[in-house]
């Protein structure tokens, strides 16, 4: 297969590569031209130094930040998920509660937060919980949207055949769904990342507790810039590790009969 | 590329197959009166009446948009008339799919579960109604041996041409070794040499075994080839305007489909069509 694939994986893989490492380095080489002082810009050299010098403190709240986002995605799925099942069980429900969960999507969550601070003492529990407030309305609405996007041949099938509900459910509802809900997944984990990064900057927390958005903030208080930009990279690098992760989940799922994971 | 004849003695044949009760030419399902407004207020179907009767091959043929699609899902259970009475084997809704009195529908598409691989698509029907897995994967193997499929149970629909797909769906018609067969323009989306090829098919299966069809189209041709009787409707709302017998020996051949007997019929059927539009 050839050249043309090849050839096609060469500029999916290493072109964006080649684009990155450009930038990188005429990054490096403006700030060392123009002598830019390390506490305006820091060049990416002077990044990673922080980077691996500071590894102590910034490997913690990765590891609390992650945590957090791992377990409020969890919940939102799980949450998300059941809403949405309970939701496609009849229009009446739906109709009478969809507009709640749009309600808790619309609201910032820089505005909900303090609030929920206040109400949860433990802060931890507290960012969380924001966290789950904003990323489980694309679960709600995707699952949703799949559950009932059913082909009315098949559902014409399952009810000449006699279907229970049950049967229909799982054989018909939630295989329709999956393209859906991985579609959800994927937005959901980058969401629940941001959920606790901006619930954390309103929360302030600080000791054992910190995350990388407490980093950041301290390290903007004390004119700290390149450990600044080292947590930056560090959210960044777990967004796009948690956005990796669910695309190879729902190429795992779906694999060989959906048409999104096809011509790849 | 063939139907295969079905071993008599498999799990398939022998699932369904009770002591036949319906004796060739009791009527497996008769229409009386039967209309049907959609609550657009679309007339698809005037009053019609029509007695299908055990062994037939009937062909409901008309205009595009004439309401035999409605027809059919009447006659499928889908969906209750506005006005008038069904009965299967003489009896209402409920008693369809006790022994001997199976029905199955292949629709205008494939209609697979896109899934789930080949196997498990002709299985579906098996399994909604709880067959043990074992039966129900012979009577599985049967049915793919039937349309000429058996190599592709593992592949998934999408890895299938158009015809193919088809004949998949036809499997799993066949796999419950239904009693009344409904057709909804089975072959409309298929190229023309596809769709000769599906038809003879049909006939031989039809000929070997003891299967009433409903079959609904809109070409002359498949019509003559495929009935012993084709009813012809008017435009919606559709009623019946003639009734034609094909009178010709089975099984069918390409020798049928060039002779003269087959002309004389699609020119019969041609000119009660082209009065059945204008109507």
């Amino acid at each position: 297969m050839a050249p043309e694939s090849s050839r096609a994986s060469l500029a999916r893989y290493a072109a964006p590569v080649i684009i990155g490492v450009a930038v990188l380095a005429l990054w490096q080489a403006l700030v060392v031209a123009y002598d830019v002082p390390k506490y305006i810009v820091p060049s990416p050299l002077a990044v990673a130094q922080t980077l691996v010098a500071d590894w102590a403190l910034l490997g913690r709240s990765l590891a609390v930040t992650l945590r957090m986002t791992l377990i409020a995605f969890a919940v939102a799925v799980v949450l998300g998920t059941l809403i949405a099942f309970v939701f496609v069980q009849s229009r009446w429900l739906e109709a009478s509660l969809f507009p709640y969960a749009v309600l808790l999507q619309v609201t910032p969550i820089v505005a909900i937060a303090p609030l929920v601070i206040i109400w949860v003492e433990n802060v931890e529990v507290a960012l969380t919980i924001c966290a789950v407030i904003v990323a489980i309305f694309p679960i709600i609405s995707n699952t949703t949207l799949g559950l009932r996007a059913v082909d009315p041949g098949l559902a014409d099938l399952f009810r000449m055949h006699r279907a229970s509900r049950l049967q229909t459910l799982v054989r018909l509802r939630v295989p329709s769904a999956a393209p859906y809900f991985f579609g959800g997944l994927r937005i959901s984990s980058g969401l629940a990342l941001i959920g606790v990064v901006v619930a954390e900057f309103v929360a302030g927390t600080g000791g054992h507790a910190a995350g990388l958005a407490y980093q950041i903030l301290l390290a903007g208080f004390q004119l700290n810039i390149p450990r600044l930009f080292a947590a930056l990279v560090l959210i960044t690098l777990t967004g796009v590790a948690l956005f990796l992760a669910m695309v190879w989940l729902a190429r795992l799922a779906l694999g060989r009969w959906h048409e999104s994971e096809l011509t790849r | 590329m063939r139907f295969n004849r079905m071993p008599m003695d498999s799990e398939a044949a022998r699932l369904a197959r009770a002591p036949a009760q319906h004796a060739e030419g009791a009527p497996v399902i008769e229409l009386a009166a039967v209309e049907k407004t959609y609550p657009s207020g679309t007339r698809a179907l005037a009053p019609i009446d029509l007695v299908i009767r055990g062994r037939e091959f009937v062909t409901l043929l008309g205009p595009s948009g004439c309401g035999k699609s409605t027809l059919l899902r009447l006659a499928a259970g889908l969906d209750a008339p506005s006005a008038g009475r069904l009965r299967w084997w003489g009896q209402g809704f409920e008693t369809v799919g006790r022994p001997g009195q199976h029905l199955a529908m292949v629709f205008q598409q494939a209609t697979l579960m896109p899934w789930a691989r080949v196997a498990a698509n002709v299985r579906l029907p098996l399994d909604l109604a709880r067959v043990a897995r074992p039966a129900a994967d012979r009577a599985v193997a049967a049915a793919l041996e039937l349309v000429g499929l058996a190599p592709f149970a593992a592949s998934y629909p999408r890895e299938l041409s158009g015809g193919m797909q088809m004949r998949v769906s036809i499997a799993r018609a066949f796999v419950t070794d239904p009693d009344l067969l409904l057709m909804d323009e089975p072959f409309g989306a298929l190229d023309e040499i596809t769709r000769a090829k599906l038809d003879a098919d049909l006939a031989a299966l039809w000929g070997t075994r003891a299967l009433t069809v409903a079959f609904v189209t809109h070409s002359i041709y498949e019509a003559v080839f495929l009935s012993t009787r084709v009813v012809v409707l008017s435009a919606r709302p559709g009623r019946v305007v003639a009734e034609v017998a094909i009178g010709e020996p089975f099984p069918r051949t390409d020798a049928f489909r060039l002779s003269q007997r087959f002309a004389a019929f699609c020119a019969e059927l041609g000119g009660l069509l082209a009065s059945a539009a204008e109507t």
